[in-house]
């Protein structure tokens, strides 16, 4: 028997409306949903193009649980997302160009070539660049919310992981310290199911991730991390209650990676049947279907939305493509930072 | 310009510091109703109040990543790791996050770390430890190991002011023992400016943190029949290639002398530097004393045996004279 609280879909557009969503931003969450699916669909392309060096990686299944978190924080609200979590990026508003940037290893990704992927972060969306160590983000996320609390600032970190680093000890030291202190940060489990090639039994022992909350003194949840407007109830009630005052909170989006770890992989350790089972439950066509019977959401919009993307998409590519590969011209100058750059608009 | 101890002179700058600029705080074990184990922090709670004078819980990576976390929200945090030996949990935050947050993502990551080091009192093998040369090895982490009071207070400051991670290794064993003036007036000592402790001739030895005072002692043992010309580094991330090289273009004889361990120790670094940048005003090859390769044992005649001795120096530095 779980001790975490199960959270229930939402069913109907009145609790969309009383969580504070109006019909407009319910249209900017699917095009957010859309975005951040094709973002990763045309970076897979580009990646068998042989223009993305490395390996790439896609967060296909955690779409609604990436926008659906980003969706509910506020403008000076900060976060640590990972690499599953594009849609975050996509929320705070990066422009799709640097991201193909990023990929392709471009000057102007926001990591300028010195690093791939996901491993990106723009500052100014209040967004802190993730390393591969996972959850090594989670401390920086309860120093954020400490720096907060110091200040009294009414703003709220969340921090990311996967329920394949809730084995380590970053996970347990973040929660603790942050569950003693009755820090303003909310901890978001994104719960794929696989680490890499690991199933959650060989992960973890207790029935949910979110379960452990208690041992820190806080609540969890755990949340169908496919139902976009339920991840985004309860990461608002969540981020709230933190500002608030009431302390973190563990929401654990359940999921499915619907892909592999990396390209490189193709999951032959997960069951056919778990896929096709959680093919049913795609995110985006969950979304499309409710807002389809709730919110007559009408072909028109539908594809008026989705020729929007695509022309942002291709201009987007274009863009990143005409970027220059990095020269190694300053390069040990940028290991250290300079006094000046403290001005920037996390350190004011 | 009061006569401080070297404790006293590292907890007023950090006091001072915290009174001048709202963003410095102090997080550590027992920092705060107990005042640091060496009571560095002191009374510091009673005036800061516990939000800046943090006692965490016993949990080094959240205290390190949780001081990235709020150096990158504005705040100036001075983390305290209760023995220098206990960096090995938060080694992976210093190294993994804080000191490539910059060069990756253009993240400033203003932290320092104090570093309470060194042996001499029977700590044994987690309570002595300088395992400052690991860290050098680090791109992104700046590292300070003050010896003198007046250092210790500009070099904190320095730290505290710059925009990247630092390392401060503050030496027990100079806590008490070492009294100096300290200016009464708030001013930095720019990292990569070494001191020279005592100006010579003959023989060049480069050494920081508690081993100077190693070395000012064989030096004056020997001061009749040698001149040695002591380099106090300082800082060895940035260290200060050029006065070690103009010294030893002068004396053409090198000595280098850290308590930590031998091999792959920054003495190492220094010694491949002159090799590469000075081999033609070498008259002898550069000379390490250091440490054995085991960890620092507990007995007193198991440690005495392992710290440097002003006899191995002064062994050291006769051989070089006579080569």
């Amino acid at each position: 028997m779980a001790i975490a609280r199960e959270a229930e879909p939402v069913s109907s557009i009145k609790e969309t409306k009383e969580a504070g969503l109006d019909r407009e931003d319910l249209l900017g969450i699917y095009r957010n949903l859309i975005l951040t699916r094709g973002i990763e669909e045309r970076g897979h392309i580009l990646y068998k193009q042989g223009k993305i060096p490395g390996s790439f990686y896609t967060g296909r299944g955690n779409e609604a649980a990436a926008v659906g978190v980003a969706t509910a924080m506020g403008p000076e609200d900060v976060g640590t997302p990972l690499h599953r979590d594009m849609g975050v990026h996509v929320v705070r508003g990066v422009e799709p160009w640097r991201m193909f940037a990023q990929f392709m290893g471009r000057v102007d990704g926001p990591t300028r070539g010195r690093d791939g992927n996901v491993h990106m972060a723009d500052d100014r969306l209040g967004l802190i660049a993730m390393v591969s160590h996972l959850p090594a983000m989670l401390p920086v996320a309860v120093g954020a919310a400490l720096a907060f609390r110091i200040r009294e600032e009414k703003r709220v970190a969340v921090g990311w992981f996967g329920e394949g680093a809730s084995a380590r000890g970053d996970t347990h030291e973040s929660m603790n310290m942050a569950g003693v202190r009755r820090l303003p940060v909310v901890f978001i489990c994104d719960n794929n199911q696989w680490a890499y090639s690991t199933p959650t039994h060989l992960e973890f022992a207790c029935e949910t991730i979110a379960d452990r909350a208690q041992a820190y003194g806080f609540e969890g949840v755990v949340v169908d991390g496919t139902d976009v407007l339920a991840v985004y109830r309860e990461a608002k009630r969540a981020i709230e209650k933190a500002r608030g005052g009431g302390g973190p909170t563990l929401i654990e989006c359940l999921t499915l990676r619907m892909e592999g770890h990396a390209v490189h992989d193709d999951a032959f350790y997960v069951p056919k049947e778990l896929f096709e089972e959680w093919a049913k439950r795609d995110p985006l066509e969950r979304f499309r279907t409710w807002l389809r019977d709730n919110a007559d959401f009408t072909d028109e919009e539908e594809g008026e939305i989705s020729e929007q993307v695509k022309k942002l998409l291709n201009d987007a590519i274009r863009k990143a493509d005409e970027s220059p590969l990095p020269e190694p011209e300053g390069e040990v100058e940028a290991v250290y930072a300079t006094p000046e750059e403290l001005e920037t608009p996390h350190h004011k | 310009m009061a006569v401080k101890t070297y404790l006293q002179a590292i907890s007023d700058a950090l006091r001072d510091e915290m009174r001048r600029d709202k963003r410095v705080f102090v997080i550590g074990e027992d920092v705060g109703v107990y005042g640091g184990a060496f009571k560095v922090t002191k009374d510091f709670q009673q005036e800061f109040g516990p939000w800046r004078v943090i006692d965490a819980p016993l949990s080094e990576t959240a205290i390190v990543g949780g001081s990235t976390g709020a150096a990158i929200m504005g705040m100036r945090p001075v983390a305290e790791m209760q023995f220098a030996d206990f960096v090995s949990c938060a080694w992976d935050h210093l190294v993994t996050v804080a000191a490539k947050q910059h060069y990756r993502a253009g993240t400033a990551v203003p932290i320092v770390v104090r570093l309470p080091s060194g042996g001499g009192f029977s700590g044994g093998p987690f309570h002595s430890q300088n395992p400052e040369s690991s860290f050098a090895h680090i791109p992104g982490l700046k590292i300070a190991c003050p010896a003198t009071p007046a250092d210790a207070k500009g070099l904190l400051l320095s730290a505290i002011e710059d925009p990247n991670p630092v390392l401060y290794f503050e030496h027990k064993h100079l806590y008490r023992r070492i009294k100096d003036e300290v200016p009464d007036e708030r001013y930095t000592i720019p990292f990569g400016e070494a001191r020279i402790h005592r100006e010579g001739d003959d023989v060049t030895l480069v050494t920081w943190g508690a081993m100077v005072y190693t070395a000012d002692e064989a030096a004056k043992q020997l001061e009749d029949e040698l001149s040695v010309e002591i380099i106090d580094l300082r800082t060895i991330a940035p260290w200060d290639r050029d006065t070690v090289l103009a010294s030893v273009s002068k004396t053409s004889k090198a000595l280098v002398l850290h308590e930590d361990t031998h091999t792959a120790g920054f003495g190492a670094e220094i010694m491949a530097t002159i090799m590469e940048e000075a081999f033609e005003d070498l008259d002898a090859p550069v000379k390490r004393v250091t440490a054995p390769d085991t960890p620092v044992p507990f007995a007193p005649p198991l440690e005495k045996w392992f710290l440097p001795q002003v006899e191995d120096v002064v062994a050291g530095l006769t051989d070089l004279a006579a080569y």
